[in-house]
């Protein structure tokens, strides 16, 4: 327990998460502080192709091993499975429509990249190793909760016309996915020669740019709660808590079952805990645009995004570590 | 200077609709038009604004065309297809321009 709150202090006091902390009470305070929209879009690319290319890197300097085709199947699978565990939790303890539970839990079975790249960033810190492919495991769990939701508002009798070749196209090849795939893809070619090479670029600098970012989403999830603060009814906000907990168990068990490194594990569980609020809210204005986009943008991005940056990736790290043994 | 009549549609539609209007519009014939980023404002949904905005999935455009009024009906019905089940404002106005075999 002690190691817990150890942890969980260790993690509350980092630059990142004070930075994130930052942005979420300047935006609540109303303050006029804002990151450029085309400054936040730049880190944000920075971002994932930082950890993309290290990603790659580190599968070239490692190795595959067998486990690699099978963590991607677990996190298409976990993909497709959480958003059908998300809608009954939300028809359970909320009043909310078959149409929008569906849109909410399709966001709870993709992922959230930033919290990705945080958590990568505690395990680095602490020296906690990880699959360097677990990049790739990433990208593979954005889209298939998306394709369940779909199929969840269709078995209500809606939604025979909302899947077309365009939005599946914009799904498969949104630009954080190929981004992501790319830069893993030149980081395995190119190997730790390839990493030397820029490191200066995407190594050092990576922490100080994902405070900045981390700044910007405070400042989002601030607004975010500010103008959404009506919706969170105690049924919605209790999901929005329930739901990464939930998520990151089933990611736990699948993690075991693959029988990925401590550092492996906790990606696994914190991939499935995360909700997505950059690729499906998105999808969803196209696919279900009656479906309410306050709900959830607000639940992603102003509950479970600060919920699992701050006592998420302690916890999933404690508890993968006491599990492992690691 | 001599003037010709024309119309201006303005279509005001959610960013992630605006290559799915334009395709419709190129299909129905309309080749010229302007994209300009719509920064924030007010509608039935409350205030909003471009700052700080993560996803493609929030924020808004404004698709502005110009034609021949004959071409009206067949840019609206083509429009109009898109837009029906999304968030978004199609105006139509009465313009002049000065060249008008550019229209």
């Amino acid at each position: 327990m002690s190691d817990l709150l150890s942890l969980a202090a260790d993690n509350l006091l980092s630059p990142i998460i004070l930075s994130f902390v930052l942005g979420l009470l300047a935006a609540l305070a109303r303050s006029d502080l804002s990151i450029p929209e085309a400054v936040a879009k730049g880190m944000s690319i920075y971002l994932l192709f930082a950890i993309g290319f290290k990603g790659g890197a580190s599968v070239a300097a490692y190795g595959l091993d067998a486990r690699l085709g099978m963590s991607l199947l677990a996190g298409v699978l976990l993909s497709a499975a959480l958003p059908f565990i998300a809608f009954g939790l939300l028809r359970v303890m909320t009043q909310m429509s078959r149409l929008d539970a569906a849109a909410v839990a399709a966001h709870y079975g993709s992922i959230s990249i930033v919290t990705f790249v945080a958590a990568t960033s505690v395990l680095e810190g602490r020296g906690i190793p990880s699959e360097g492919y677990m990049v790739a495991v990433a990208a593979a769990m954005e889209a298939p909760a998306i394709l369940s939701a779909l199929w969840l508002v269709s078995r209500g009798g809606e939604g025979a016309r909302r899947m077309d070749n365009a939005l599946l196209r914009e799904i498969m090849l949104n630009g954080s996915i190929v981004l992501l795939i790319g830069a893993f893809v030149i980081g395995w070619a190119t190997g730790e020669d390839g990493l030397a090479e820029i490191s200066s670029f995407i190594v050092s600098p990576f922490k100080g740019v994902l405070c900045l970012f981390l700044l910007d989403m405070g400042l989002v999830a601030g607004r975010g709660l500010r103008g959404g603060g009506a919706i969170l009814r105690p049924g919605v906000l209790a999901f929005g808590i329930a739901m990464p907990l939930v998520g990151a168990s089933v990611g736990l068990a699948a993690g075991l079952m693959l029988g990925l490194l401590p550092g492996g594990v906790v990606l696994m569980m914190v991939l499935s805990a995360s909700a997505s609020y950059i690729a499906v809210p998105a999808a969803m204005r196209v696919a279900l645009p009656e479906a309410n986009p306050s709900l959830y943008l607000t639940l992603s991005l102003g509950v479970t995004f600060p919920f699992n940056l701050t006592v998420g990736i302690p916890l999933y790290v404690a508890v993968a570590l006491a599990v492992t043994g690691g | 200077m001599q003037t010709h009549r024309a119309k201006r549609v303005e279509i005001t539609i959610e960013t992630v609709m605006q290559s799915r209007l334009t395709d419709a519009l190129e299909k129905a014939g309309v080749t010229g038009y302007s994209v300009l980023p719509v920064l924030g404002g007010s509608g039935r949904s409350g205030a909003w604004t471009r700052a700080g905005q993560v996803s493609r999935g929030q924020g808004m455009v404004q698709i502005i065309c110009i034609i021949q009024e004959d071409r009206l009906e067949a840019l609206l019905d083509a429009a109009f297809a898109v837009v029906e089940r999304h968030i978004g404002v199609v105006s139509v106005v009465d313009c002049d321009v000065l060249r008008a075999e550019r229209f």
